[in-house]
């Protein structure tokens, strides 16, 4: 990443600075991360924004389970209910075993209704929160990302806990040896010079399923992200010229179109990340 | 689009959310899922339940009406063939004393005609005796003539 937005100060960011500035995030190095690995900083603006979500969509449902009753539902309490409802059909339909269930349940609720408050981040206006941030730290090139969904590590950080939660499930329901078992034994056959084969299957999949899994969720939103803020600099070209007219129209409609599409992928891509994270935690009851 | 230690801090509070929703979210609202569903499922045991107990005692009250009409039936039976008893020996009892009576009165008409007639010849034979005694005073002896009297007292 550049750090071209500071070089043009004094100016109207180009296009590019633009977009480059707002994929920025703010981390604890004050500047854009050089690395493609560096362990050493924290996007707090990631952090933040997904702490925030799901503080609150946990606080919503633990005021609901707090007041539960089991005769008349409020309309909150029905809310939560559907949603809750839904998660267990599909936990009961993928994951068998009902001791299983009461850990992997609660868990796909939460990946569910976090991702869905994350991905639902991209709905405030691009420029709100960024500007607000600039404006509160008096640092006309801060940067600040506010959909966590769309930063690669936090859908990584999610799904390498899916891959541990699928570890633990694998030797707690097959037993270390039983896992190993299958480990070198799976999908081909049990044959010592299939062996290293076998292992270096199961590797791959583990490695594809989880990078997959996290890859997704981001792609999804981190393209959405970059869609809105094309739209937005359709807009604002428009100023001075008299075709403009005509951008400041296309950025309201395809605004439009394109946010009310995003109500479909921010739901669509909660619910898979969930439906995931069941189906691979499914597969590591199941002995192959 | 770079890693960094986010991802760490990510996966710490993915589980700490999970776990807080496990421990505080989770349980209290499936126990009322479960609860509300017993209490429809128990609410409609009961329904069943009661439809049962009604068809019963519709088909119980139905029995009870059917048995009360025909023993109604029956007493009205009974009664109508004591009445016609009832009658029956009425009439026969009537039409023995109707002829008992005018077997009475026959038997006294006869009695007293027979009475009437020995009447009769009495005084015919007497009538008879004194006309001949007034007719042959001279001639006729009433004690030697007693036996011709008497015969013809008897044909009389």
């Amino acid at each position: 990443m550049s750090t071209a937005g500071h070089e043009a100060a004094a100016n109207a960011p180009t296009a590019g600075e633009y977009i480059v500035h707002h994929l920025t995030h703010f981390n604890t190095t004050g500047h854009a991360q050089k690395d493609i690995i560096d362990f050493s900083v924290l996007n707090v603006d990631t952090l933040f924004f997904s702490i925030l979500m799901g503080v609150l969509g946990l606080f919503v449902m633990w005021r609901v389970a707090k007041s539960v009753t089991s005769g008349v539902p409020g309309r909150m309490q029905a809310a939560v209910e559907i949603v809750l409802e839904m998660v267990n059909e599909q936990a009961k339909g993928i994951v068998h075993s009902a001791e299983s269930r009461k850990a992997v349940g609660p868990l796909a609720l939460t990946v569910f209704i976090w991702i869905f408050l994350m991905n639902s981040m991209d709905f405030l206006p691009l420029d709100v929160l960024p500007n607000l941030w600039q404006a509160v730290t008096g640092d006309h090139h801060a940067y600040l990302r506010v959909v966590p969904t769309a930063d690669l590590n936090g859908t990584l950080g999610m799904s390498v806990g899916v891959l541990l939660v699928c570890l633990y499930y694998n030797v707690k329901i097959k037993g270390f040896g039983g896992w190993m078992h299958e480990l070198f034994t799976a999908p081909f056959g049990s044959h010592p010079l299939l062996y290293p084969i076998n292992f270096a299957m199961q590797m791959i999949e583990f490695l594809a399923k989880t990078v997959s899994h996290g890859m997704r969720l981001f792609g999804n939103m981190y393209a959405g992200e970059l869609v809105f803020m094309l739209i937005a600099l359709m807009g604002a070209a428009w100023a001075g010229t008299a075709t403009g007219v005509f951008l400041f129209a296309g950025h309201v409609i395809a605004g439009s179109i394109w946010a009310i599409f995003h109500i479909l992928i921010v739901a669509l891509q909660a619910f898979i990340f969930m439906m995931l994270t069941l189906v691979y935690i499914g597969q590591a009851h199941e002995a192959h | 689009m770079n890693l960094n230690a986010t991802l760490f801090a990510q996966l710490v509070v993915f589980f700490i959310l999970a776990w807080f929703t496990m421990q505080f979210v989770w349980p209290p609202i499936v126990k009322a899922l479960d609860e509300r569903a017993k209490k429809i499922a128990d609410g409609l045991a009961a329904a069943e339940r009661g439809k049962q107990d009604l068809e019963l005692a519709t088909k119980r009250s139905t029995e009870a009406l059917r048995e009360g009409k025909e023993k109604a039936a029956e007493l009205i039976g009974n009664a109508e063939k004591r009445a016609a008893q009832l009658i029956e020996e009425a009439k026969v009892n009537a039409k023995a004393e109707a002829d008992r009576i005018v077997a009475g009165a026959k038997a006294e008409i006869e009695q007293e005609a027979v009475r009437a007639k020995e009447q009769l010849r009495e005084q015919v034979a007497t009538l008879v005796v004194s006309g001949a005694e007034k007719i042959l005073r001279r001639e006729i002896n009433a004690q030697a003539h007693a036996d011709i009297l008497a015969t013809i007292k008897q044909d009389l």
